[in-house]
């Protein structure tokens, strides 16, 4: 059921998808394999966003901002990466990773919500932490021997020109994405916990009084978030790029936030707003690997951050959100 | 049936410093209408609260349907078939009516919320209690009085025998009001029991079965309407006879000291919270803008004081445009301000009495020069406000937030009225302050009156208005109804107006 959208917003929705669809024909048909290379390295960006934005709309729809997103991605994607490497086993890796990403939602929640620290604050101590602790145990001559995640054809899908190979001939953790994204939707909108959540976040102390144990549920809630930021960190350290560098989330999990905003806390919302930064990025490799622009490298890697100040900056002016109302407030029984 | 609902027994409830309930009890019977009457402070919430599993008793017990029960929070007093109605509305705005009311207790299917199942129990519980609603309208839609039929349909979702309502007609005009009157009797009807918690003597009059009145965390009366009176009530909450209708001379009108014309205000939001307002008040005359809370009064009063501006339209105060002036040009052309929150906007709790007594004119001489604060200068300042407006407090160099409701607003109305002032805006002056400070602060506003002074006064207490005013205007949706002169003016007329009805 999710958030009721006006007809002029649906309009509108539907038409920029098809001035879209007709842009991407028009490139394909000129330059087909640039096209795809670029829908395909659009998705791969897209899913650590998506991931990453999951994450943080289940905090904030409870009432819980969550800035640590970013600390999640890189420990947790240190923990895939060390874990897979002394197994052997990217599957345990993936585990590993998981894992770190529940711990930190623990430990998020352990602070902003058992401690009611400022839960601006608790985040920032997880992104510290994370970057401190992966630069110091940091080990060079670690890799993966078995190489990262490969792609799954998925049949007959596979072959269709174009979206064959864009969603359909991916690594297994896209897929997972995928599917968590319907999951979150349907558990976000339909289900007693989503319906909880949303409340508690909105008015916790409605919530309260119909016997909803506030505290409780935000604990849950942040510390299972944590678990899709590791699946990121997973992601991002065993699929996307195959190993572990310093700081290599990058900013991404900020630019999860904005991707949920501008998604408007939906999975689904994100998962587009994932894919127009994810294409942002890629457009911006292709333009670097072509050397399209004859200006330093530096200048082009700026685009997705660029274009990220301007969406977020005009999604003010166009159709203004409302936060969830108790977002960011510590809740205090009685 | 069992002969007593629900009970309290000897209860007794210490917070750090105050004794909140001493030794109270009182009894509900199935298809009664239980009033718990009494000034704010004297108990009630706690006692409420008590009985709803928020708080535990540290002496007595809590009965419900002739069992003694340990209530461990409001999940367990739910279970029971006590449902509260809170006096600030606990529904989630962005949510559906359905959603609200099966919040907490949701029927399922395969795992997922099964809405058209909530939807038709909750049409079938309107149908059946006669409480007509739209199970799909968004709650922050509605109006107030729809809203709190939403959350009598919560508590009767999770089948309540028992209803509390904590001050349910506040935010409601008198004819909604009225109605909710008669819909709680016709509640009883099928053998429910009520607990009405309110101030307002006119409604337990009207309503009660039974009447208990507490003062002080003691129950100091109990008796039945046909025993009483609206004097014999005042008189029990308070501890003596009480003037409830101070006497007022008939006013002389002089020169125009505000003068508002077509000003537009907006709220928060941003949405149109004044829609074209024009009126006047003169000197020597009190204006009365009644009207349910919400329907600009907040906009309209910090729009007067500088604390917010005006987008279209002109204020003059005492011949000059000040419609975007700020709040300190304001306050030096003379004009005073009881604001409607006294926390947030009256007093700096952290500050001393004495710093809160000169807080509109520290800048000013004889307070400071260059700058520099004079201690012994706003400490003899302090006493006289303390002695002349009788704040109660040990010394004036203790902080604001150690003392009562009641002397606080004393405070702020001394501060305001010890300077020469041409106009009082006085909003809500009067608001949760025992009766007693009620009667000195409306012999003070009706001071200022008579010694020429413009009142503007605002309040959603409508006897309040018609007690004091000498014209009233009636505030709907941003605009005035109507303007009627106090003595023409009777509850009907204004309830209607309130409503937004002009025949």
């Amino acid at each position: 059921m999710g958030e009721v959208m006006k007809p002029q917003q649906r309009q509108l929705l539907y038409a920029g998808l098809a001035v879209m669809l007709v842009i991407i024909w028009l490139f394909y048909s000129a330059n087909g394999p640039q096209t795809t290379a670029v829908l395909a390295g659009t998705v791969r960006a897209a899913t650590l966003l998506a991931l990453g934005a999951m994450c943080g709309m289940i905090g904030e729809r409870s009432g819980v901002v969550n800035i640590g997103i970013e600390g999640q991605f890189l420990l947790s994607a240190f923990a895939a990466f060390t874990i897979a490497s002394m197994t052997g086993s990217l599957f345990m890796g993936t585990l590993a990773g998981i894992g770190m990403g529940l711990m930190m939602g623990w430990m998020l929640a352990a602070m902003a919500v058992g401690l009611k620290v400022d839960q601006i604050i608790a985040g920032t101590v997880l992104n510290i932490a994370a970057l401190g602790l992966t630069s110091f145990f940091y080990d060079r001559s670690r890799s993966l021997g078995m190489g990262k995640y490969t792609n799954i054809d998925l049949g007959p899908l596979a072959d269709i020109p174009l979206v064959g190979t864009v969603f359909f001939s991916r690594p297994p953790l896209t897929y997972l994405t995928m599917a968590l994204l319907f999951v979150v939707h349907i558990a976000l909108f339909r289900s007693v916990w989503g319906m909880r959540t949303r409340a508690i976040g909105e008015h916790p102390g409605a919530a309260d009084t119909v016997g909803i144990d506030v505290l409780r549920l935000r604990y849950l809630n942040v510390t299972l978030a944590g678990g899709l930021a590791g699946l990121g960190g997973s992601y991002l350290a065993l699929e996307a790029v195959g190993t572990f560098s310093r700081a290599m989330s990058g900013g991404r999990g900020f630019l999860a936030l904005a991707v949920m905003i501008f998604g408007r806390r939906t999975p689904f919302g994100a998962y587009a707003a994932a894919l127009f930064f994810g294409f942002t990025t890629a457009l911006q490799n292709q333009f670097q690997l072509n050397n399209t622009f004859d200006i330093p490298p530096q200048f082009v890697g700026m685009l997705p951050f660029v274009v990220t100040i301007i969406v977020v900056a005009l999604s003010g002016l166009v159709g203004s959100m409302r936060d969830p109302a108790a977002l960011g407030q510590n809740y205090e029984k009685g | 049936m069992s002969e007593t609902l629900l009970a309290a027994q000897n209860v007794t409830k210490q917070f750090p410093g105050v004794l909140a309930n001493d030794d109270v009890s009182i009894r509900l019977r199935p298809g009664r209408i239980l009033a718990l009457l009494g000034e704010n402070g004297a108990g009630k919430s706690t006692l409420v609260n008590i009985l709803f599993g928020m708080y535990r008793p540290d002496s007595g017990q809590v009965v419900i349907k002739d069992e003694t029960v340990d209530l461990h929070g409001p999940d367990d007093a739910i279970s029971r078939g006590i449902g509260m109605v809170h006096q600030h509305f606990q529904l989630v705005p962005p949510m559906r009516v359905v959603e609200n009311i099966v919040l907490g207790d949701e029927p399922t299917k395969r795992g997922l919320v099964d809405l058209d199942e909530a939807r038709n129990r909750v049409v079938e519980l309107s149908r059946r209690y006669g409480l007509e609603i739209d199970p799909d309208a968004l709650v922050e839609d509605l109006p107030v009085g729809m809203q709190q039929r939403v959350e009598i349909l919560k508590a009767l979702y999770r089948n309540a025998d028992v209803l509390i309502l904590d001050e349910p007609t506040g935010v409601l005009t008198p004819q909604e009001a009225d109605h909710l009157l008669g819909v709680l009797r016709e509640l009883t009807e099928t053998g429910l029991g009520i607990v009405f918690i309110t101030h307002k003597l006119r409604e337990v009059l009207a309503i009660a079965d039974d009447i208990v009145v507490l003062r002080n965390g003691r129950v100091v009366g109990e008796t039945t309407p046909s025993q009483t009176s609206e004097s014999g009530l005042a008189e029990m909450m308070v501890g003596r006879s009480v003037m409830l209708q101070v006497e007022k001379s008939i006013s002389d009108p002089g020169d125009v000291v505000l003068k508002i014309d077509e000003l537009e205000v907006n709220d928060d939001r941003g949405q149109i919270a004044l829609d074209g307002l024009s009126f006047e008040v003169r000197a020597g005359e009190i204006l009365g803008v009644a009207g349910v809370e919400g329907n600009g009064q907040r906009e309209l009063v910090e729009a007067i004081t500088g604390l917010r501006n005006p987008s279209v339209g002109v204020m003059q105060i005492d011949g000059e445009e000040l419609t975007s002036g700020s709040p300190r040009q304001i306050t030096k052309k003379g004009v005073a301000h009881i604001p409607e929150d006294r926390e947030k906007h009256g007093v700096v709790a952290v500050y001393t009495v004495a710093e809160n007594s000169v807080l509109n004119r520290y800048h000013r001489r004889p307070f400071s020069i260059r700058g520099i604060l004079r201690r012994d200068v706003i400490l003899g300042h302090a006493q006289d406000v303390v002695d002349e407006f009788d704040v109660r407090t040990p010394s004036v160099s203790v902080p604001a937030s150690s003392l009562s409701g009641g002397n606080k607003q004393k405070l702020i109305v001394g501060r305001e009225f010890s300077d020469e002032i041409k106009l009082l805006v006085a909003a809500q002056p009067t608001r949760g302050i025992d009766i007693g400070a009620i009667e000195f602060i409306h012999r003070r506003i009706l001071e200022q009156r008579d010694k020429g002074t413009a009142v503007l006064l605002v309040s959603a207490e409508l006897d309040e208005i018609l007690g004091l005013s000498d014209r009233i205007a009636v505030l709907y949706d941003g605009k005035i109804m109507d303007v009627i002169d106090a003595r023409d003016a009777d509850r009907e007329k204004i309830g209607l107006l309130m409503a937004g009805i002009t025949d």
